[in-house]
């Protein structure tokens, strides 16, 4: 075992590729707890960020502003009753938020963080990807007609309707992008992640700016069908409590009830990270051939340290302002712990940035490396996770005929627009840009 | 893609096959049928996989597995089943059934073990990085050896077309 | 019947919903594999505004029918007043529209005051039509935001009661309570305004103008709500009007009528505003003729405080208040609605009978028309679009 723990370091391929069952095992393990417990801070950064958008401030006694409400929320619902309705089939009551949590789960085995940070890098990453959350669905619909009452099984099955519907814009959208990874030399394409994002690393452009504004057309399609699928507002009639029919896990409660939300949250991050691998340039940092040098490259490799510095002055200011009341001296204590290990974070990736700064193979150079390809990469799926919020808090909801006629009459006809401009545009690109030189 | 532990995981993937599809004839309740055919048609895409065929497997989990089995929970959902599921579960053709499924055993059988001659390489070596751009040259490529299937395609695909337009104007209470 | 035909129903014909299928307690097919389906959206339901019993026949997704329950909140208030006097039914006006108590009571001392045949002076005329139309701002707020809540806008639920907050601190200084406020008494008004009180209502207006087109910027152009309000609800006038329907719902289907206009009562024909009045009847236009009766209350308010005169705020009335023998009809222009007392007399301290006409009561009825045709996500819109006050349409 531990010949096969060595031989993998210094490899430059994911463990999948390399064949290395105990890395890939151990890449699993770092994904599992990762996942989780970003699900955990989305939840608190959800819960706060809507109370700021709605003037009030959320939770802020369990924890100093209520940072251990999560904690206590997951808690909550492990200790609630487990109610199973009485006719309903145990069976299927019991797989059914299991089938959508491994669904939302399995996909994080081709995401890439890195050139060599995944699980595996299969050779059709984006179609396997496009299968497993396919798989969800199938949760969401069992989980519905599970529950032996009919107003669940009407939210379970216009739930499961609007992601059926949603999936074809979605890969559409997908496959625009896919066909922007054959414009490069060899002129075959690649349906790989790490491929895509290495198409995007090749031809030196994001592919939202790629054939403007073809790619950020694609992306538009996708960033609103991943909304859609994830049944997130203004998607999510299925899951309104103001609406007739109450949702398909109205009768779940407690732990099943929180699987559900992981899966969708899990959900949520994973079509994130799709979006990003696909337009956003995935792991790279921005501008990447625009300010090329080396000076360049150390300047962005200080801000994951800056970022989390950023943070622990954020909770330094937090604790000073906290009132000097007795009651409020464990919440102090707290947030200044919180503060000083977020600095300690920050002192670290700083001290790593500096001292892996050359470009060579050195531990620490690749340490850094590694650092800064999962900082971007989480950077911007953040972004995503926070507009996810902010959609929320702002609008409306949209009444199901109407999220179903966009689906199939807006997104349906303008993703295959942008699919067939995009494939006419890449055959037409290379001849017309020779033309273009020879003639001028 | 290195292959790992490959009679053990066909053993398991086709024991699973089996044995989900007898549980799709034998259940009761017609979505536990669906659940069965569901992880069926999952250790079928898996014995693609072992086939070096990647892209078919994936295609196979997103329109059968994702697309074609959502569609049958819905209709088992929305039609009254507890009809359904009170009548005998076996009708009375059942020896039919079981000399049926025997001759078709044995046509197999037969088949196999006749035609062990004729496919010498039984170990495909083909790359699994070509299965996709395989398929692709044959769908699309030119008219010829390779490309043969490239009318056939776009026919079927017209084809589907004609079918979804026949059952949205069915089923449409006014146009 | 013919659901799907979709033009205008110039006459109310009630013989259209087929009343023999509506068996309410026990429906004998609550399944789905039927085309038609009765559904109950119960009297706890978040978004029903109160203790309301809605039963939809729908075809699917589409409403055929619908039949409101009411009387969960019933508490004999027409009675009670029977065994009160005057002066001391008096507080449980507020309790019926309990979210626009103030106009509650200015119709009933209005109206027994009219029976009386005595009149409030000016000053208490233009601090009634100051709380009154602050009441009206408080109401359409929390309207707003109710109704942004069931649609599925969450923020604006919020805002409106932030801002609401602000006029609820005036009431509460003025006469000790935010809610039922029991403001008015029969001849005037009990309390001066207090020290501040003409400052306050300034620093409101100025504080409450752009937050008034806050709440627009959030939604009147938004896309989402356009779809959802949009041609969603339709009544037209002449269905209005044949049902009886008032307020902002007649307003928005074309038909000019305010009674604070039409009939001017306590110093509105002093002050110079308009009435917003709508085309389509649909629950956009409704929105937009709250939007624009918030501000044009707010005219009505800064014009009143800039000009209260001096004076008594009490007229003479005897302590103990015994109208002559008669009956009167007085209504108001409630935020809801024309909210209508009708009192008959026998000369004694308490009222021989006392009927509320309220507005809510009246409007609902216009859910049937409203609903029919649309799907059951509308007929939320559409509960949120009449305003409804349980506490008024049960009393």
């Amino acid at each position: 075992m531990l010949n096969s723990f060595m031989s993998y370091l210094g490899s430059t391929v994911t463990p999948g590729e390399a064949g290395n069952q105990f890395w890939a095992l151990i890449y699993v393990l770092i994904i599992f707890t990762g996942v989780s417990v970003a699900v955990i801070c989305m939840n608190w950064l959800e819960r706060k960020a809507l109370a700021h958008f709605q003037v009030r401030l959320g939770p802020m006694r369990v924890g100093p502003h209520g940072l251990l409400q999560p904690i206590a929320d997951a808690l909550k619902l492990m200790l609630k009753e487990d109610i199973i309705p009485a006719e309903a089939d145990q069976f299927v009551f019991w797989i059914a938020p299991l089938i959508g949590l491994l669904a939302a789960f399995t996909v994080y085995t081709v995401i890439p963080f890195g050139p060599s940070q995944a699980v595996s890098d299969m050779n059709i990453g984006i179609l396997f990807m496009l299968g497993v959350s396919s798989l969800g669905v199938l949760g969401i619909v069992v989980a519905g007609w599970a529950s032996n009452s009919h107003y669940p099984l009407i939210g379970a099955l216009r739930s499961s309707a609007q992601m059926v519907s949603y999936e074809v814009a979605m890969g559409l959208a997908v496959v625009s992008a896919i066909l922007m990874t054959s414009m490069n030399a060899s002129g075959t394409g690649t349906l790989s992640m790490i491929g895509i994002v290495q198409a995007q690393q090749q031809q030196g452009v994001w592919f939202i700016f790629k054939f403007f504004p073809l790619g950020f057309i694609a992306f538009a399609i996708f960033a609103i069908a991943m909304v859609a699928e994830t049944n997130r507002a203004p998607f999510d009639l299925a899951e309104a409590e103001s609406e007739l029919t109450a949702g398909f896990h109205t009768e779940y409660s407690g732990l099943r009830w929180s699987l559900f939300m992981l899966a969708e949250y899990a959900a949520m991050i994973a079509v994130s990270s799709i979006a990003v691998t696909l337009w956003l340039g995935g792991w790279m940092r921005p501008f990447p051939n625009l300010l090329h040098a080396p000076a360049w490259d150390f300047i962005f490799s200080l801000f994951p340290g800056i970022t989390f510095g950023g943070l622990a002055a954020i909770a330094f200011i937090g604790t000073a302002r906290m009132p000097s009341h007795s009651f409020f001296k464990i919440q102090r204590i707290g947030l200044a712990v919180f503060a000083a290990l977020l600095g300690f974070l920050a002192l670290l990736l700083l001290v790593i940035a500096v001292a892996g700064r050359s470009a060579d193979a050195s531990l620490a150079a690749r340490f850094r490396e590694g650092i800064d390809y999962v900082y971007w990469f989480v950077l911007k799926v953040a972004v995503f996770m926070y507009l996810f919020i902010w959609y929320r808090a702002t609008w409306p909801r949209y009444r199901f005929d109407q999220l179903m006629k966009i689906g199939w009459k807006v997104m349906l006809p303008i993703s295959i627009g942008v699919l067939m401009l995009t494939a006419i545009w890449a055959l037409v690109e290379p001849p017309l840009w020779e033309w273009m030189r020879a003639h001028i | 893609m290195i292959p790992v532990a490959t009679p053990w995981f066909f053993y398991v993937l086709a024991g699973l096959a089996v044995a989900s599809g007898l549980a799709v004839i034998t259940r009761r309740n017609a979505v536990h049928s669906a659940l069965a055919l569901i992880v069926t048609l999952l250790s079928v895409a898996g014995l693609y996989l072992m086939l070096y065929a990647p892209f078919v497997a994936g295609v196979q989990i997103i329109v059968y597995a994702g697309g074609i089995m959502v569609l049958f929970l819905f209709v088992i959902m929305l039609v009254n089943i507890d009809r359904a599921a009170k009548e005998r579960q076996f009708n009375r053709m059942w020896p039919v059934g079981l000399v049926a499924a025997g001759t078709l055993f044995a046509l197999f059988l037969s088949a196999f073990l006749k035609g062990k001659g004729l496919f010498p390489d039984r170990m495909m070596r083909l790359a699994e990085a070509s299965n996709t751009q395989e398929i692709a040259n044959m769908l699309y490529g030119e008219a010829g050896r390779m490309g043969q299937y490239t009318f056939a395609f776009e026919i079927a695909s017209l084809l589907l077309l004609v079918a979804i337009l026949g059952a949205v104007i069915m089923t449409k209470k006014k146009i | 019947m013919n659901v799907n035909d979709d033009t205008a129903r110039s006459h109310l014909d009630r013989s259209n919903l087929d009343r023999s299928n509506l068996d309410l307690e026990t429906p004998e097919k609550p399944y789905l594999d039927a085309n038609e389906l009765i559904i109950n959206m119960g009297p706890q339901h978040p978004a029903t505004h109160g203790v309301l019993r809605v039963i939809l026949k729908l075809d699917g997704e589409k409403v055929l029918g619908t039949e409101c329950v009411i009387g969960y909140l019933h508490r004999g208030v027409e009675k009670i007043a029977e065994n009160r006097t005057y002066t001391m039914f008096n507080p449980y006006v507020d309790r019926m529209d309990y979210v626009a108590a103030v106009s509650n009571g200015l119709g009933y001392c209005e109206a027994v005051e009219k029976l009386m045949n005595v009149e409030a002076p000016a000053r208490a005329k233009y601090i009634r039509v100051i709380l009154t139309e602050l009441n009206r701002v408080a109401s359409h707020q929390l309207w707003l935001g109710t109704h942004a809540l069931d649609i599925g806008a969450m923020t604006p639920l919020f805002y409106t009661f932030r801002d609401r907050e602000e006029i609820l601190k005036i009431f509460e200084r003025y006469c000790g309570a935010r809610l039922t406020t029991h403001a008015f008494r029969i001849g005037g008004c009990q309390y001066e305004t207090y020290a501040g009180f003409e400052k306050d209502v300034k620093n409101f207006l100025t504080f409450v103008a752009p937050k008034i087109d806050e709440y627009e910027e959030l939604l009147t152009t938004n896309r989402i709500w356009l779809e959802r309000t949009k041609h969603v609800g339709v009544i037209s006038g002449a269905d209005c009007v044949a049902l009886g329907v008032t307020g902002p719902v007649l307003r928005a289907s074309g038909v000019q009528w305010d009674l604070r206009k039409a009939q001017p009562y306590a110093a509105y024909s002093d002050f110079d505003f308009e009435i917003p009045i709508g085309e389509n009847g649909d629950t956009y236009d409704r929105y937009l003729v709250r939007m624009q009766e918030m501000r044009q209350s707010l005219r009505i308010v800064e014009q009143a405080v800039n000009a209260i005169p001096e004076g008594p705020i009490m007229a003479k009335v005897p302590k103990v208040i015994k109208p002559p023998v008669g009956e009167i009809y007085h209504s108001i222009e409630a935020p809801k609605g024309e909210l209508g007392y009708f009192i008959v007399s026998d000369g004694s301290t308490q009222p021989y009978r006392l009927r509320v006409r309220p507005p809510s009561f009246v409007n609902l009825q216009a859910l049937d028309i409203m609903v029919r045709g649309a799907l059951v996500a509308d007929v939320i819109a559409v509960i949120g679009t009449l305003d409804i006050v349980l506490g008024e349409v049960d009393r």
